[in-house]
């Protein structure tokens, strides 16, 4: 009888390990000054390093050790003085060496932390992730396995290499077993991911697009029987490809893994693949027989030894953590979590932060941004950053609508100008001729004409029933072609029916 | 003209007495001469040495300013990589192949105007004493045709023993400069490790490989070695400091008040009768010189082959991964079905000769999980006791000697069914190559038992390769005047063409 999920963490503790790799986005490749522009021709980056020619050399690009320690440190890791790079040796037709430069037992970076905080039944909660390591190494290029039924390279007729990704420096971020995290295991784990990615982001060293595969996740889960000292046997499930597939991947592997318990049966230690279609996980080969990598270290390459100082130095220019940020910015704009987490989701904090900084009131400058703006963004299919429109023109819009010189719906005419590329807002306000009409008498006017118009409805003001006012402020609108100011006309017309 | 050393030739040639076509096509034609019995190059490059003979020889009618060796021609070891020019290691694995870029040593030889006239012959891979490993047959020793040349640069020093070219490079991972010089009466010099950038040398022992000059005097060795030697950014393992004025230490050459350690270890058992003579000889002479005799201790170089053989091979069963038929080299086995995996075994297996493939699979033994440390764990401790007694030594010798090699050279066929007693010929070379330390072998006369030269080793510490030079021409000086002349010039005269 298999159990539900809520039976299940009621019988079992799950214990979580997670390898996290990211790309980083530095100009050159890891060991060759080979260009990692994502999504070139295939086989167009290359040169006698990256495709391992007779007689080539690897050289430690520099910033790639820069943006490791600095990931090192944002993730409260202490700094090695002095850690080699190993060679893993296997042969596979995507690895041009058939090894992969890695570090081993010496990593750059080791013994750090990470919290997150997730909403449980008895509130927020905060869970420490225990970082084990943080170590440098080299990508593989990609096979593209052509026929057979599988897409793997067993069964394939052919396949085709390209040597474009081999050697983009990764980063690979590695946990201590997470126990402890019960029936929460599956959000601490996306949390732990998305709190990731958001450092990763805000220390400018990754794309950290998942979906392009620059920040991926392996996530190790087994079951224990509550009050057991020895963990459980455990799967290791690849290919997890956004934060909302962690959450799947892992709560589908508990509930594997429960089913085989229950049945008597014993999990196998294997490497699983995560399927986005169905949620659920396929086997991949078999770990029982751990494979030899016959690590040593790598006689090409020299230590990495980082100056104390210049330890320091990266240290001294880590932005704040993004959680820590998150925190503030939502006290002091004074936003409701609701609003706040829809502002994260849509990525706008930054664009939202710097129109605030530049002076404009915090809910406008969101109402604008996660409004509109996005809404203009999402017609076009283009990430919000891509359009034309920055802080500085929209903390303009805002004080031109302050000033009563736009009216919130002018301001729309000027994003949309903007956005299509006729300058500031001021510029488009002028050539398009926008400008609130603030003439009472042309006001009044318009007025006037709209009561004659529509007599029946201006009664019913005139008598008090002020909901019809609405109907006449539309037409007065309309007449004036929404340069004027609602709230003036209103005003106008309310006086004008003697209300 | 062929006959003159390196440096005579240099001169001739800013005199503008001879030009470098001139001299070229004279290399040129004693190749086709000899060696057809020598058998010293797997390719001779006669279009692009006379290409690049006529360019320097216009540079310099230019009035442009010249590198000292500008136009002379020189033997590459077919382990370095240059541009268009078929490189293969000596391994059937890389037949055909030609490189789309220069070695950094290529580079340089080409920016000073050295004329490279064409690949030499060389064990596979660098792995062998005798150049008998090599996938294209053995080379023959311009002393005596029925002898190996050593190994595994023996195509570069046959080659300059030959006459076929005045100048040559080797590299020596754990004697492959060295001893060939020796064995075929010339001078070789291992600079100390992270001198000459490896970048395109095709790695065997990547923390031992080094490339490195031959010439027939040590003078013409220097003016080779000032020219590779360098700081390269494309090795990481390059060190970044002047090269040593080694020129200017071969010109003075003086041995005066220097300390001079004889090592306790290489010498006496196991030594042949004769070249044992001949090094006592050397010693007395320098002494004779002004030199201070002393003897040192190192102790762990009982250990040092044992740790080679598993160093070396373990580096080399990882470095040599990359020919697996995917992008370059030989492919075989690609038949309608064929797995990758079928296609790289096959491949590996056709491509690779006895001797590669005993040290690669020595080599995959020796890092597997449960017995690295014992084996590779082990040679590398070994390696800093070795570092150590150098260091010690040194404290209280200048530099220090040993025979480069305990014989003379053998019969081909003799040894090579015999690793051990082919590896037993490294003993004296190798502690160089695992300190990182600089080695030169030069000619101490011919042992009276088989009349073959003997070499004579000088020794020191990392970045002091000068000394070897002032130690080296002091010595190379007293031994020409007693011979009245090069050693070489008392080689047998090759007739050649058969």
């Amino acid at each position: 009888m298999a159990l539900n999920y809520e039976q299940l963490v009621a019988k079992y503790d799950p214990v979580l390990g997670l390898e996290v790799h990211v790309e980083l986005n530095t100009e050159s490749k890891m060991f060759c000054s080979c260009s990692t522009t994502f999504g070139a021709q295939p086989n167009t980056q290359t040169c006698p390093v990256c495709l391992a020619l007779p007689g080539a050399l690897p050289v430690v690009n520099e910033k790639a050790i820069e943006s490791t320690i600095k990931i090192g440190l944002a993730l409260n890791c202490s700094i090695a003085p002095y850690s080699r790079f190993a060679r893993k040796n296997y042969f596979y037709p995507d690895m041009p060496k058939n090894f992969q430069i890695s570090q081993y037992d010496e990593p750059i970076c080791f013994d750090g932390y990470v919290d997150v905080e997730i909403d449980t039944d008895e509130g927020p909660q905060q869970f420490r992730i225990e970082v084990e390591r943080v170590h440098m190494e080299e990508d593989t290029g990609k096979s593209l396995h052509v026929g057979g039924a599988t897409g793997r390279i067993h069964g394939a007729d052919y396949s085709l290499l390209d040597y474009n990704r081999a050697g983009i420096p990764l980063v690979e971020i590695v946990t201590k077993i997470v126990p402890g995290t019960g029936k929460y295991a599956p959000e601490v784990a996306k949390a732990y991911v998305a709190e990731l990615r958001d450092i990763l982001r805000g220390l400018g060293v990754s794309d950290v697009k998942m979906e392009q595969g620059s920040l991926r996740c392996d996530a190790n889960v087994s079951l224990m029987l509550k009050g057991a000292t020895e963990l459980g046997t455990r799967s290791e499930t690849k290919n997890v490809n956004s934060l909302r597939s962690v959450e799947r991947a892992i709560r589908g592997e508990m509930l594997r893994h429960a089913e085989i318990l229950e049945t008597g049966g014993k999990v196998k230690q294997e490497t699983r693949h995560f399927q986005e279609d169905t949620g659920l996980t396929r086997s991949g080969r078999s770990k029982e027989q751990a494979e030899d990598y016959r690590y040593f270290p790598d006689p090409d390459l020299v230590p990495v030894t980082p100056a104390a100082s210049w330890i320091e130095e990266l240290r001294a220019t880590l932005p704040e953590r993004p959680s820590i940020r998150r925190k503030r910015l939502q006290e002091q704009w004074a936003v409701p979590d609701k609003e706040f987490a829809a502002m994260v989701n849509a990525d706008v904090l930054d664009i939202v932060e710097a129109t605030v900084l530049l002076g404009a009131d915090p809910t406008k400058a969101r109402t604008w941004w996660l409004g509109e703006i996005s809404r203009i963004a999402n017609d076009q299919g283009v990430d919000i950053k891509e359009l034309s429109i920055t802080p500085s023109d929209v903390a303009e819009l805002i004080s031109l609508v302050a000033s009563g010189d736009l009216t919130d719906k002018l301001a729309r005419q000027v994003v949309e100008g903007v956005v299509a590329g006729e300058g500031k807002p001021s510029e488009v306000v002028a050539k398009r001729g926008i400008k609130v009409v603030n003439d009472d008498g042309a006001l009044m006017a318009a007025i006037e004409k709209v009561c004659a118009e529509q007599a029946e409805t201006a009664e019913k003001v005139r008598a008090g029933h002020l909901p019809a006012a609405g109907a006449l402020i539309g037409a007065v609108m309309k007449e004036t072609k929404g340069q004027a100011d609602a709230a003036r006309v209103r005003e106008l017309l309310l006086g004008h029916l003697g209300q | 003209m062929i006959f003159k050393n390196a440096a005579d030739m240099a001169q001739a040639l800013a005199a503008q007495e001879v030009s470098s076509v001139e001299l070229t096509q004279a290399h040129l034609d004693r190749i086709a001469a000899v060696d057809g019995d020598v058998k010293a190059f797997l390719h001779v490059d006669q279009q692009g040495a006379l290409a690049q003979a006529a360019a320097v020889d216009a540079d310099r009618a230019s009035g442009k300013a010249m590198s000292p060796l500008a136009g002379v021609p020189l033997a590459l070891k077919d382990v370095l990589a240059q541009k268009g020019v078929p490189t293969t290691a000596g391994s059937k694995i890389l037949q055909g192949w030609k490189p789309p870029y220069d070695s950094t040593v290529v580079s340089k030889l080409k920016d000073a105007g050295v004329v490279i006239l064409g690949k030499t012959n060389m064990d596979e891979f660098a792995m062998g004493s005798s150049t008998e490993n090599s996938g294209y047959g053995p080379t023959f020793n311009p002393w005596d045709l029925t002898r190996t040349p050593g190994g595994s640069s023996g195509g570069s020093a046959a080659a300059v023993s030959a006459f076929e070219a005045p100048l040559a490079i080797g590299s020596d991972t754990g004697g492959s400069i060295r001893q060939p010089a020796a064995l075929t009466g010339i001078v070789g010099v291992r600079p100390t490790y992270g001198a000459v950038s490896r970048y395109g040398l095709i790695a065997y022992s990547s923390s031992l490989d080094q490339a490195g000059p031959f010439g027939r005097t040590v003078l013409d060795t220097a003016m080779l070695h000032e020219i590779m030697a360098g700081y390269d950014a494309h090795d990481a393992t390059s060190i970044n400091a002047p090269v040593p004025a080694v020129v200017a230490a071969a010109k003075s050459g003086n041995v005066k008040g220097m300390k001079i350690g004889v090592i306790k270890q290489l010498q006496g058992e196991g030594y042949q009768k004769g070249v044992q003579t001949r090094f006592t000889e050397s010693l007395e002479l320098l002494a004779s010189l002004g030199a201070e005799i002393v003897e040192v201790d190192c102790p762990s170089f009982e250990f040092a082959l044992a740790a080679y053989y598993l160093i070396a091979p373990s580096e080399c069963s990882s470095n040599l991964a990359r020919f697996d038929a995917m992008r370059y080299g030989l492919r075989t086995g690609d038949v309608d079905g064929a797995s990758a995996e079928a296609v790289m075994a096959a491949t590996r297996d056709a491509g690779f000769g006895r001797e590669v493939k005993r040290r690669i699979i020595l080599g995959t033994y020796a890092l597997s999980s449960g017995y690295y440390d014992a084996y590779y764990g082990s040679a590398q401790k070994i390696r800093t006791l070795i570092i150590e007694d150098y260091a010690k030594a040194f404290t209280k010798a200048d530099v220090l000697v040993s025979p480069t090699a305990p014989t003379t050279a053998y019969k081909i066929g003799e040894k090579v069914d015999d690793p051990m007693a082919m590896y037993l010929g490294d003993v004296a070379t190798i502690p160089v190559n695992l300190a990182g330390i600089c080695g030169m072998s030069l000619p101490a006369g011919l042992a009276e038992e088989d009349n073959l030269p003997v070499g004579f080793q000088i020794m020191a510490p990392a970045m002091q390769d000068q000394r070897l030079y002032q130690a080296g021409a002091a010595l190379e000086a007293a031994l020409s005047s007693q011979w009245g002349g090069n050693l070489i010039t008392k080689a047998p005269a090759l007739t050649g063409g058969k």
